[in-house]
């Protein structure tokens, strides 16, 4: 990009600016496979048009890799898109859709650092996509909700049958969505924060 | 048809300080001050760079970059003349996140921008905050 001419840099447009008193974000991440739905979840409950972040990785941080490329490529751009939620004057939730690609998750060091929680998407036609990601969550101690993201033509399975098949535990929850409506979207999100707080108030180390 | 079958995993020690095992005493001197399970996080500029999180708001502490603003720091120095996240300055830059780190702790040295650090998860719960943010999805 040319610096030279900061003034023509595009920024935020005046109605998606933060108010001055915007204290401190937090923010979700929503990760499954790809084509899942999650920019689509991103871009139903954010008030901005949603934004892409990037980051520059090399070969080493790729680690597990399998048909990436040749012995040449030493470094890659994974791109992040994000939306954002005005929750009061003073705090602002971020809403991440990460990647799901096993290659990208060195990412997830900075990105799940701080996070509230996740939404793991899942699309009942490619269950098994979402069963790493859900493991790697555990292993670091995210907490998080499955949301089944209703596509017309895929299998539906009753649901404690998909929570027996994810091996879900009792009490994470699991609800079917469909991540182009708002209503919808949020209402998973109002499910993820509904079981943060119930850990909040058993005390239980997420 | 039958779905396919998931096995479950357990969370791995990290490498930062682990919970104490459930029912354990707590060690002398922490029976009184349980942890939040969110802090303001970051203000440690200590390091090389600036600890920058995705969601860091970032404020320009003067209306006009410095005449010595190269055009890369004046560029962020006007987006953030209303707070702006880091992950936001990353894509309206159109620069990698470590890009803009690197940028950002020259200007936090320099003191021409103000970091407002996010709120990171902690291991028992600040339930105010969770209950804040289900009152504003609650709106959308």
């Amino acid at each position: 990009m040319d610096f030279k001419d900061s003034d023509r840099i595009p920024g935020p447009r005046t109605e998606d600016r933060l108010p001055h008193t915007a204290e401190a974000a937090v923010k979700i991440v929503i990760v499954g496979g790809f084509g899942v739905g999650k920019t689509t979840m991103v871009g139903s409950v954010s008030e901005i048009r949603p934004l892409t972040t990037e980051e520059t990785m090399t070969q080493a941080g790729i680690g597990v890799d399998d048909d990436f490329g040749s012995a040449s490529k030493t470094a890659t751009t994974v791109a992040m898109d994000f939306g954002r939620i005005s929750i009061t004057d003073e705090l602002v939730l971020y809403l991440f859709g990460t990647p799901g690609q096993e290659r990208f998750w060195f990412l997830w060091n900075g990105l799940f650092e701080g996070a509230l929680g996740a939404v793991v998407l899942v699309d009942t036609r490619r269950l098994e996509v979402s069963f790493d990601v859900m493991g790697r969550l555990e292993e670091r101690g995210v907490p998080f909700v499955v949301a089944v993201n209703s596509f017309p033509d895929a299998p539906r399975y009753p649901l404690p049958e998909l929570r027996t098949a994810l091996d879900l535990p009792e009490e994470v929850p699991i609800l079917e969505c469909d991540v182009r409506r708002r209503a919808s979207s949020r209402d998973v999100l109002m499910t993820l924060m509904r079981f943060l707080h119930a850990l909040a108030l058993t005390g239980a180390p997420v | 048809m039958t779905p396919p079958q998931r096995r479950r995993r357990q969370p791995r020690p990290q490498p930062s300080a682990s919970p104490p095992a459930p029912g354990a005493p707590p060690p002398e001197g922490e029976k009184k001050n349980p942890e939040r399970l969110y802090v303001i996080g970051g203000g440690d500029a200590d390091g090389e760079r600036a600890e920058l999180d995705l969601v860091t708001l970032i404020v320009a502490r003067a209306d006009d970059p410095p005449a010595s603003a190269t055009p890369e720091q004046a560029a962020v120095l006007r987006l953030c003349s209303a707070p702006l996240s880091v992950a936001e300055l990353s894509a309206y830059l159109n620069l990698p996140f470590s890009v803009v780190t690197v940028l950002l702790t020259e200007l936090l040295t320099t003191g021409l921008v103000h970091a407002r650090a996010p709120i990171v998860r902690q291991k028992v719960a600040d339930r105010s905050l969770l209950e804040a943010v289900m009152h504003g999805l609650q709106r959308l």
